[in-house]
């Protein structure tokens, strides 16, 4: 795992580039030649592509491919991203050229197979999720939840209440997406403070409430990887006046055939496939923000609605209440059938041990780090611990530096600083799919940096020493921004 | 149980460790009223082999460019993909990966996306491009907003001759911060009137080559833009690019574009890539991530995500969008594609879509249909045939030909017109095949 310093970093590609080379058997035309100025008018001077031959571009990215850290490499327990196993059976059934080759404005009625799919992908994650709609257009998780956004503003216009609804309630401990997307949606946002349990405080939320808030956004379980217990009452204070309420799904792993939001009194919530039903998160995308819907908001649905009309496959476009639409065709294709895929791997036999595992795996990390980096709150978690660092301030270490150090022994760091209402937070997702050896090796270099933390903190700022660069210049690369070699 | 590891005896020496006597005691924070009882009311579990077949056999209910011959564009193009493009996004390293939070760890792709930042910025003849956006309709959506933010003004004008699903897209976000869009039309194919552009225009938007396959005049529409200090946004076919003179030559402020034709399978319409390229200037107000070049303590060269203060997760509500997952493997796709074909290849896959698309207008107006527009195009066409094209289409897919997009939907004048794309990987034989079967559809 560790890397000796001297592994150098490879060259860019265009340094590589030689004029004449070529990385692919090109194609051959056989149609006849055309003047290409007459055809098309002016033309580009010069093209600056790269020219490598086909075992260069490999060696180059392979190179490339070494100096990262995935799933398949090690331990990647960030918390609120959900990094489990990516089983290779999806990307072998995505890669069916039964679906890879449909184009998406071929009739309808030639896509059988893919709407099948997608009708019986959409019945799982209504049952797993207590709505009574579902939606794969939104192609991210925060593109779900602007798109949720904009259903409860539809909704909210259509009974003529869109202009006196302005304000979107977001707690303080919220992903940054939650505020972002209201914003996006045209809403004011308000902070409503988390109480000292970790939870959302009923009289505090009672005094933000009144006909002005178009909705609320809350994470259930919460960022602190607490379940709001009072979700249900919640949920009833909201709707008293009028409010809607937004399921920030990306806490899923934690629910999934244990508990639905669906129940818990939410209108609306993103799922985000990537994280829960184990699509590949690709380096930061594709994601797919699959979204969920009470009947309530069934007519703002954005357009088309995949469905069936007299058994057939049929795209309905006749929704005059609709949002529009979100994207440039029907979400996450392919990303759809790999969450399909895992999803009958589990089945209803199994679904319900993705949740119990990921919560178990959680709290037998927390229980074995507790006397070293507690809890920010001593009680059971979910499927994820948030710890505090900020007893190693006085030894000068925040969690970047205890991050940066795991990175030497070998594993891929938790989520720092984040939820933000928690000093020096680490927050660690190990996921179901990591087996009690993983756990107990990163729990021991947790404790081994916890003492060196104290006797020898050095190690921790210097850290990470194992790769093939230090800690970077975040502030030189914004003053002297290159973010293009053609410009640089 | 699929993927996940434990056996009962770490189960029980995990419980210990905890402190409970079971999973369940676990979950007590959840109100036992909100607690699943039964099992839940979807399918039974495949194990892999039956898995496998049922995700084949679905496949195999639908007709596909695998199993037809491809006229179909409209914005997703049946293009080949060099086999060294699925090597290399494969890699569990690059595949199983997250955002690149953590740059010592990740220098392998943080280098890759400086590399497709740089290729797509010189592909459009722009000086900045961000790390990739979900499509080319949310790109185009996101580059009107930012341009709403640039100059403060409130009204975006779009030509008709944009996708329509772009301009869907458009109205969408724009309805939802309160932007106004205007629509100006194009009659015969391309742009032609500007009266609409004001002073109270946040940007003229084009497409080139437009959804009709045609070239737009874009110094005309640059003027146009100019003349009220609106911004300029072109979205444009990265792969007309390897050609055209690009956009950022015509002074386009903000070019974007769908990166799907860079060796990303149409799938149906998703994962796609959107690219998003814009002047220097602008770089503090785009969406997204960008990547940039830096050095550690020791002054070794490195990458690192930056300009981090415009996103959301640090921003809030204050962020340039509230983008966070984007399309960084597709964006590693299109990297391995551009490098894989490079200067020649790209050229070599413009110049036969050139040809391929001349020779078909040719055929295809031989069997009593005709070209509808006048004017130049690149690899797309609006063919008019005698009868609807809806039928048109039908009947030729029963004879396994995907004709092209009837355009009646979109454009209710042009209820008998066809668009017909025609890539490099369509052969001299397919097309002669198209032209003949035609024919046999319209006598």
């Amino acid at each position: 795992m560790r890397r000796p310093k001297s592994v150098p970093v490879p060259e860019l590609i265009f340094k590589k580039s030689r004029p004449g080379r070529v990385g692919c058997n090109l194609p051959v035309a056989d149609t006849p030649e055309v003047d290409l100025q007459a055809e098309l008018g002016e033309l580009r001077d010069d093209l600056p592509l790269p020219e490598v031959a086909e075992l260069d571009l490999l060696r180059h990215f392979t190179h490339l491919s070494h100096l990262n850290y995935g799933i398949e490499t090690g331990f990647y327990p960030l918390g609120s991203c959900t990094m489990k196993y990516n089983p290779k059976i999806n990307e072998k059934t995505a890669s069916l050229t039964g679906f890879t080759h449909l184009h998406p404005m071929q009739p309808v009625s030639s896509m059988a197979g893919a709407v099948e799919l997608l009708l019986g992908l959409q019945d799982i994650l209504k049952e797993l999720t207590g709505f009574n709609e579902i939606t794969l257009q939104p192609v991210a998780g925060a593109h779900g939840e602007m798109t949720c956004l904009m259903m409860v503003k539809a909704y909210h216009e259509s009974r003529g209440e869109g202009a006196s609804r302005k304000t979107v309630l977001v707690p303080d401990s919220a992903h940054g997406t939650n505020p972002a997307s209201a914003v996006r949606c045209g809403y004011d946002v308000k902070s409503i403070p988390t109480n000292a349990e970790g939870l959302t405080d009923l009289q505090t939320l009672e005094n933000f409430l009144d006909s002005s808030i178009a909705a609320i956004m809350l994470t259930n379980p919460s960022t602190l990887a607490l379940f709001e217990k009072n979700i249900h009452e919640i949920c009833d204070m909201a709707h008293r006046v009028g409010a809607q309420v937004f399921c920030d799904g990306a806490n899923m792993n934690a629910m999934v055939g244990v508990t639905r939001p669906g129940d818990h009194g939410f209108d609306c919530m993103h799922l985000n496939l990537h994280k829960t039903f184990s699509t590949p998160h690709g380096g930061g995308g594709p994601g797919c923000g699959a979204i969920g819907i009470k009947s309530h908001l069934e007519p703002f649905l954005p357009y088309p609605v995949i469905t069936r009309k007299d058994g057939m496959p049929f795209k309905d476009y006749n929704r005059p209440q609709s949002i529009g639409k979100v994207s440039s065709f029907y979400g996450q294709f392919l990303m759809a059938v790999r969450a399909y895929t895992y999803l009958l791997a589990f089945g209803k036999e199994g679904v319900a041990q993705i949740a119990r595992h990921a919560v178990l795996n959680a709290n037998y990390v927390q229980a074995r780090l507790k006397d070293w980096i507690p809890p920010a709150h001593d009680r059971f978690c979910m499927h994820e611990c948030v710890l505090t660092a900020a007893k190693f301030k006085k030894q000068g270490i925040r969690a970047l530096d205890i991050s940066k150090r795991l990175i030497d022994y070998g594993f891929h760091p938790p989520t720092n600083y984040f939820p933000l209402i928690v000093p020096e937070a680490l927050m660690i997702e190990p996921t179901e799919t990591e087996c009690k050896e993983t756990l107990d090796a990163f729990c021991d270099a947790l404790i081994a940096i916890s003492k060196e933390a104290e006797e020898n903190p050095d190690l921790l700022h210097q850290a990470p020493a194992s790769q093939v660069v230090g800690r970077l210049d975040e502030t030189a690369a914004v003053k002297q921004l290159d973010v293009n070699y053609y410009k640089s | 149980m699929p993927y996940i590891p434990h056996t009962d005896e770490d189960r029980r020496e995990m419980l210990a460790t905890i402190g409970v006597g079971s999973i369940d005691d676990l979950f007590a924070d959840i109100p036992d009223n909100l607690r699943l009882k039964t099992q839940l009311n979807i399918p039974s579990a495949l194990d892999e082999y039956r898995l496998y077949g049922h995700l084949f056999d679905l496949a195999h209910k639908n007709s596909s460019a695998a199993n037809t011959v491809c006229f179909l564009g409209a914005g997703i193009y049946d293009r080949y993909i060099p086999a060294t493009v699925g090597a290399v996004i494969s890699r569990g390293e690059f595949l199983t990966s997250y955002t690149p939070y953590q740059p010592e760890l990740s220098q392998g792709y943080l280098q890759a996306i400086y590399e497709f930042q740089s290729m797509v910025a010189a592909l459009y003849g722009m000086e900045v491009a961000n790390a990739s956006m979900y499509d080319g309709a949310t790109a185009m959506a996101e580059a009107a907003l930012m341009a709403s933010t640039i100059n403060n003004r409130k009204k975006v004008v779009v030509s008709q001759s944009v996708h329509p699903n772009y301009r869907a897209v458009l109205h969408t976000y724009c309805w939802s911060v309160g932007l106004n869009v205007e629509e100006i039309s194009a009659p015969d194919g391309t742009t032609e009137n500007y009266s609409k552009v004001d002073a109270d225009t946040a940007c003229v938007i084009v497409q080139n080559p437009n959804f009709f396959g045609s070239l737009e005049d874009l110094e005309r529409a640059r003027e146009a833009a100019r003349t009220t200090n609106a911004l300029f946004i072109v979205v444009a076919d990265p792969i007309a690019c390897a050609l055209l003179k690009p956009p950022g030559e015509y002074g386009a402020d903000i070019v974007v574009g769908e990166g799907q034709s860079l060796g990303i399978p149409m799938g149906m319409g998703g994962p796609l890539l959107g690219l998003f390229t814009c002047k220097s200037e602008h770089v503090r107000r785009i969406p997204g991530r960008i990547v940039g070049k830096t050095v550690d303590h020791d002054g070794r060269t490195g990458y690192v995500m930056t300009l981090r203060t415009r996103e959301q997760d640090i921003r809030r509500e204050k962020a340039t969008s509230n983008i966070c997952t984007n399309e960084a493997l597709m964006g590693l796709a299109a990297l391995v594609y551009m490098t894989a074909m490079g200067k020649n290849g790209m050229k070599r896959v413009a110049e036969t879509t050139v040809r391929n698309s001349r020779y078909a207008m040719a055929k295809l107006a031989d069997t009593g249909c005709k070209i509808k527009f006048g004017g130049k195009v690149f690899g797309e066409f609006v063919l008019e045939t005698p009868i609807d094209a809806t039928v048109v289409q039908v009947k030729l897919m029963q004879k396994g030909i995907l004709a092209g997009l009837p355009l009646g939907p979109f454009y209710p004048a042009l209820q008998n017109c066809l668009l017909v794309a025609v890539t490099e990987t369509r052969t001299r034989e397919q097309i002669d095949d198209y032209a003949v079967k035609l024919k046999e559809v319209l006598s």
